[in-house]
């Protein structure tokens, strides 16, 4: 059902804002444009850092974004700038 | 009248080709592409002026700072006055939290006038940043210079402080003053000052 793959997991769950957002940052700069990154969250508050950070961010895009019963999974793929 | 003529003559003159206006069509096109390259892949400039040192105030310019950085954002912070605290390798690590003053606070300003009572309500914040997995204040200045964030301390309030700038972070920069903070206020698309 998925049309990408994970080329990495980035687990910050149970840490606090900002470093969700940073460390998908710095996670993301290490792949490849087209890789996508898993991050695995529990704060509720990723879904909306997230999804704001890849939305005004050059480089990323998000892919997908699910909602868990603990666990908030987000999909980020660097793009080609 | 013969001053007419060469005025006539020069606006037949001044009217470009066609093939002028291609290249200067080209030329503007080149200059958009451009321009609107910079806008996507450089997110911009951020300046903060952090001028306090206690455990509450010195997180809002970190955190905005590091997550400016992730978003691609150009940071620099100022740091001035009880600010440099924050950039003081040992006392960034002891910074505390005044039990009077803050009418959020679980103690009376009477109760919090005491002797001991800034280390009480200092213990309880830590106590809740470590319970909550919140980042240290240490954590978030090294992920900061780890993205590109540039720590500046005023030379001035150094001076006036007698502080040494041996015992600052490593990557902090010294020797500026408010002309260098205006400057970088001057070119950032966000200034705040905390």
């Amino acid at each position: 059902m998925d049309d990408y793959e994970t080329a990495e997991t980035l687990d910050v769950k149970g840490q606090n804002c900002p470093m969700p957002v940073v460390k998908t940052k710095q996670a993301v700069d290490g792949l490849a444009a087209g890789d996508v990154l898993e991050v695995l969250a529990t704060g509720p508050g990723s879904m909306s850092d997230l999804g704001g950070w890849a939305d005004a961010t050059a480089g990323v895009e998000l892919v997908d974004q699910r909602e868990g019963e603990d666990v908030y999974t987000h999909y980020v793929r660097k793009t080609d700038q | 009248m013969s001053a007419d003529a060469p005025g006539t003559a020069e606006a037949g003159d001044d009217v470009p080709s066609r093939a002028e206006l291609a290249a200067r069509i080209d030329e503007l096109e080149d200059a958009l592409a451009d321009a609107t390259d910079t806008a996507e892949n450089d997110a911009g400039k951020m300046s903060i002026i952090a001028t306090k040192g206690t455990l509450d105030m010195a997180y809002p310019p970190l955190i905005l700072a590091s997550t400016a950085a992730a978003f691609g954002y150009e940071v620099t912070v100022f740091h001035t006055f009880w600010g440099l605290d924050i950039l003081h390798e040992e006392r960034s690590k002891e910074l505390g939290l005044s039990a009077v003053g803050n009418p959020t606070m679980p103690v009376p300003n009477l109760v919090g006038s005491l002797p001991g009572m800034d280390r009480v309500t200092t213990r309880m914040m830590e106590r809740r940043i470590e319970d909550n997995d919140t980042a240290t204040v240490e954590e978030l200045i090294e992920t900061s210079l780890e993205m590109g964030v540039e720590f500046q301390a005023c030379q001035m309030t150094i001076d006036l402080m007698d502080y040494d700038e041996e015992e600052f972070y490593d990557g902090v920069t010294t020797g500026v003053g408010a002309a260098t903070a205006i400057r970088d206020m001057a070119d950032a698309d966000i200034q705040l000052l905390v």
